[in-house]
């Protein structure tokens, strides 16, 4: 039923990890992800894969829940897996038919597979662990510095909120024209795909009109209830840096600290075996 | 019911107002001279048909539309006044129609909270006026969910929350039940009925007349303008007048009057089908 809907994939919790700052979540996530590209090896790959099996298991997002979000890009990773396999030069380790496998190209291959996974991951527990609206307030807040610069953070986050809001509403609506169009014969299952795209037109049109109405309506009940932009607003939900926000903060730095170091470490490896 | 000393709290004086239409040469007018003074604390019930003028009207309280002609005074601010417009919003509440197109957030409690996050209260005041606002209307338990999750009664009772949070002095139903169904019509004349004894001033614009005769006043509007007003029992004994502006007597009127016609006697003054009822078994 379209009543069911769920929107993005907010997995219903009350972890540690549910309940930190949103503001926290995002940056903690854009720096997983930014150290990912830094990473240059498997032992830097275990770390992250480690630090993200941790929080994981902290969020009590069931593993099964997570790998459901791997499945829909899991034709990309195929696709990059493959490509760097082929396509690398090197030193040849077997043939199939007439493609060469290397050893460069395996290592690349099973790198590029891994970072790709530790990615969407990473990102998907972020939305997994936060409410849509409460990611929206995270990013309003951030935003809020860059208002100087004429970035419009509280109406991007209205925007939001709003979209959020009419996604089943319109839905519905949609569900509505689709039955009423249908009574009146229109068909939407057969034909070419020109055709079925043709036929979508009586519903694209009595769609926007009504979005139109919609929002002429809202817009109206928002005045009503003194609204007139982010000027001198608070908020019910305040964004409070906690204790346990700073903590998880710490952890963050000791991770990219260990990466660093890794890294760092690594190079010198590297060097002193390449001299030897 | 506890009545005040009497205070009036809507001022509307000489009230025109006009829209343009397309097509059409000149503006054609909505309302053609309405005075009204809606006094604290009452529930004034304004019925019409459509077209009739009673939204249009509602509009010009909270002055989401201003006066062509005339004034409107909400608590002693002109609406026409740009610079009092937020007052008189905050003391004057209004829910609509459609209880889809009027909440805005995903959560019934961010919903509740938008119009005192937009008066600049401090957060956990407002923690504690949506707690409350949601208790009124008996939806504490839903605080968390989403509206499209609620029947539309449930909606409507949110939406009066939202407003009830904002702590008006009055508040002004533009058909707020015309979308709901039968239950969830009960359900918010109900809630009208429990704001009507907090003492705050209702102001209800509707075209079901069964919804009337629990309001102190009835202004029945047509064309424009103010055909009848003033108490039901004084009201309803225009019977012929109000089914003539195309209108519906409610169903203990209607039947005293079939009564009466059979030779019954029968006083006149009993409008709700429980004083019917009370007078015909006593």
């Amino acid at each position: 039923m379209i009543r069911d809907i769920t929107i993005g994939q907010y997995y219903p919790g009350d972890s540690w990890v549910h309940r930190l700052d949103p503001r926290l979540k995002i940056v903690a996530a854009l720096v997983f992800i930014v150290t990912l590209f830094v990473i240059r090896d498997f032992i830097g790959y275990a770390m992250a894969a480690l630090a993200l099996a941790v929080t994981i298991a902290i969020s009590r997002v069931p593993l099964g829940f997570m790998l459901r979000g791997l499945k829909a890009i899991f034709v990309i990773i195929v696709f990059t897996f493959t490509l760097n396999m082929f396509m690398t030069d090197g030193e040849t380790l077997f043939d199939i038919g007439p493609l060469t496998v290397t050893r460069e190209g395996l290592y690349n291959a099973l790198f590029m597979g891994t970072r790709l996974v530790l990615l969407i991951m990473g990102s998907s527990l972020l939305t997994l662990t936060t409410k849509p609206i409460r990611l929206t307030d995270g990013m309003e807040s951030l935003m809020k510095p860059f208002g100087a610069l004429g970035l419009p953070s509280h109406e991007l986050a209205m925007m939001m909120t709003i979209a959020l809001r009419f996604i089943p509403t319109l839905l519905e609506e949609t569900d509505k024209i689709m039955k009423a169009q249908s009574a009146r014969g229109a068909d939407f299952e057969s034909g070419s795909v020109i055709r079925r795209a043709r036929n979508l037109v009586p519903i694209l049109v009595p769609l926007f009109i009504s979005a139109f109405r919609i929002a002429q309506e809202l817009a109206m009940a928002m005045e009503a209830r003194c609204y007139r932009g982010g000027e001198g607003r608070t908020r019910l939900h305040e964004l409070r840096f906690r204790a346990r926000d700073a903590a998880a903060a710490a952890l963050g730095a000791l991770f990219i600290a260990l990466v660093a170091l890794e890294r760092v470490f690594a190079d010198t490896i590297y060097g002193f075996l390449h001299i030897i | 019911m506890a009545k005040h000393a009497e205070r009036t709290i809507i001022r509307i004086e000489d009230l025109v107002f006009e829209y343009a239409r397309d097509g059409e040469p000149g503006p054609s007018r909505a309302i053609d001279g309405v005075s009204l003074d809606i006094q604290a604390g009452s529930f004034t019930a304004v019925i019409g048909r459509n077209g009739s003028g009673k939204s249009t009207l509602a509009r010009n309280i909270n002055a989401l539309l201003l006066p062509c002609g005339g004034a409107v005074y909400v608590d002693g601010f002109k609406t026409s006044d740009a610079a009092s417009i937020w007052e008189i919003r905050q003391r004057a509440g209004m829910v609509f129609q459609n209880p889809d197109n009027q909440l805005v957030s995903a959560i019934v409690e961010d919903d509740v909270a938008f119009g005192p996050e937009n008066l600049g209260i401090a957060p956990d005041e407002i923690r504690r006026r949506v707690d409350a606002a949601l208790g009124a209307v008996d939806m504490y338990g839903e605080r968390k969910k989403s509206p499209h999750m609620l029947s539309g009664g449930q909606k409507q009772r949110v939406a009066i929350a939202g407003v009830v949070a904002m702590r008006p002095k009055c508040i002004i139903f533009d058909e707020p039940t015309a979308m709901l169904d039968p239950q969830g019509r009960a359900e918010v004349m109900k809630i009208l009925g429990e704001l009507h004894d907090e003492g705050i001033t209702l102001v209800l614009i509707t075209h079901f007349m069964e919804e009337t005769v629990g309001a102190d006043r009835i202004v029945i509007m047509d064309a424009g303008r103010v055909a009848l007003d003033g108490p039901p029992a004084e009201v309803f004994r225009h019977v012929g007048e109000i089914r003539a502006m195309g209108l519906d007597a409610p169903l203990a009127v209607e039947l005293g009057e079939r009564l009466r016609k059979r030779g019954h006697y029968i006083p006149y003054g009993l409008v709700t089908v429980e004083e019917m009822v009370a007078y015909l078994c006593r």
